[in-house]
């Protein structure tokens, strides 16, 4: 088996623009939810995200490529290029032809979408641009980054709801680690912050009007956000052999599906994708130091998240900490993964364990170290990230350092 | 502007051209404007003209409309306005 490693990573979302932006305003426990600014926001009951600010997409792309490139696809290569810069890789030959892009989304190019069914249905317009298909399928992001960057190999879109870029980077990982592939892009992205994206999750009634507040007595349901996570995962001898700079070690992943319920949580669903990943890296459970939790600020997520944790880590659970960087960023559905990714590469070599912000009240069901409100310094060695989608899928990853 | 500045003005703004470098004879290839192009060309003179192109992309040259060059275009897009306005 190969070992797989990170060497690139990109960003953006709401806490910015880039890694290093991101990961300040985690280490500084910033919240980047705010007042959400599109079309009809005035008949939302819902009106608070985690959206993109300050991102002139015509300063990037250009014409041509807006008129292909849904908002989710324009996140994931922004993303993109900031991880291949970051790794220096380079794809052509066998490389390239060893080499794909799996990447998550759960709603691909619903702005898209959205825009059009107003154009026929509401506006009665009877004829809609041509691209409408190319641009808001769910697997055009992966497309575009397979023709920007020249890989020629697997590459496909996984949409596992809000495990989606956990799924996709798990299987990128594997293929690596099989030697079916020498380097992936992989990671997530998401761009449902329009009117019908949240008119629907509005229907179901688990959106907090004020703030996220993960693992809280007094936390009242998610907020959503936007952006994309990217990375460039490749295999531990041919990065070691260019030099390149390596940001973690993939070391395990696992999935399982609930096979219960359509939207409630699972607690042996959860633990068995935990204790399978932990299984999968072959690495005790003891030696894991921090857990980016799915920490949705649901109160079914948050309580089923702590018991599955506590039942997988016994009295460990209480010497790790788990916290919810959705507080801060919101829940990027099928991106969520991708960027929660980033505070456990920041836990790894940095050194500091991003914080679950506008936590006010313990709740004894959520009766663990969540890192409350302030960023922590503490060496960790091995981290977790968790995903648990609607549908019962739960997908996890476990990282540690080379 | 009158209908042929005005498709010209489209087809420039397709190709990233000055509309004074779009000549009469020249073939969509020749602006540069590949299949995908011609598809988001033929939209945006349905668009301005409110008139429907019988254009299908699956076999350009054997649709009804003659986009062999530029000045078939526009006197095809002529022809169309003059008929679907009656």
């Amino acid at each position: 088996m190969k070992r797989v490693v990170i060497t690139g990573a990109g960003t953006i979302n709401a806490l910015g623009h880039d890694v290093a932006q991101t990961q300040e305003a985690m280490r500084e426990g910033r919240c980047g939810i705010g007042e959400l600014e599109f079309r009809d926001v005035d008949r939302l009951a819902i009106r608070i995200g985690g959206q993109v600010r300050g991102y002139d997409a015509e300063a990037v792309f250009n014409r041509q490529q807006l008129a292909l490139y849904d908002r989710f696809t324009q996140f994931t290569l922004l993303a993109a290029r900031q991880a291949m810069a970051q790794s220096g890789l380079e794809f052509s030959g066998e490389l390239a032809n060893k080499s794909g892009v799996v990447l998550g989304t759960s709603g691909g190019g619903l702005t898209t979408q959205d825009e059009n069914y107003r154009a026929v249905y509401e506006e009665g317009k009877n004829r809609v641009h041509p691209f409408v298909v190319p641009k808001l399928m769910n697997n055009a992001a992966a497309s575009h980054v397979s023709m920007e960057f020249n890989l020629r190999g697997p590459s496909f879109t996984v949409a596992t709801a809000c495990a989606s870029s956990n799924h996709a980077m798990g299987q990128a990982f594997q293929m690596i680690r099989t030697g079916m592939c020498t380097a992936m892009i992989t990671g997530g992205s998401e761009s449902m912050l329009c009117f019908g994206g949240v008119k629907a999750w509005e229907g179901l009634r688990v959106m907090t009007k004020d703030a996220c507040r993960p693992f809280s007595a007094t936390r009242n349901g998610m907020v959503q956000g936007e952006g994309a996570g990217i990375f460039v995962f490749e295999e531990y001898e041919h990065a070691k052999a260019r030099g390149a700079t390596i940001l973690a070690e993939v070391l395990g992943f696992a999935m399982t599906s609930d096979a219960a319920d359509i939207v409630m949580p699972s607690k042996q669903g959860a633990a068995r994708a935990i204790s399978g990943a932990l299984a999968d890296a072959r690495i005790d459970k003891t030696r894991v130091g921090y857990v980016n939790a799915h920490g949705t600020g649901t109160a079914a997520n948050d309580k089923t998240e702590c018991a599955a944790v506590a039942d997988v880590f016994g009295t460990h659970a209480d010497k790790l900490m788990m916290s919810s960087t959705k507080s801060m960023h919101g829940h990027l559905i099928g991106g969520t993964g991708a960027v929660e990714l980033l505070a456990c590469l920041m836990a790894l070599n940095e050194g500091i364990i991003a914080p679950t912000i506008n936590y006010e009240e313990p709740d004894p069901e959520c009766a663990l170290d969540v890192v409350p409100n302030e960023a922590r310094e503490a060496e960790v060695d091995v981290v977790l990230t968790n995903a648990f989608a609607f549908g019962g899928l739960n997908a996890v990853l476990a990282l540690g350092r080379v | 502007m009158d209908v042929k500045d005005q498709v010209i003005a489209i087809i420039a703004e397709q190709a990233m051209l000055e509309p004074s470098d779009v000549a009469l004879d020249s073939t969509p290839e020749d602006l540069g404007i590949d299949s995908l192009g011609l598809v988001e060309t033929i939209f945006a003179i349905e668009e301005a003209f409110d008139i429907s192109v019988p254009f299908n992309a699956n076999d350009p040259t054997a649709s009804d409309f003659d986009i062999s060059s530029v000045a078939k275009i526009i006197e095809g897009i002529q022809t169309l306005i003059k008929e679907q306005s009656s």
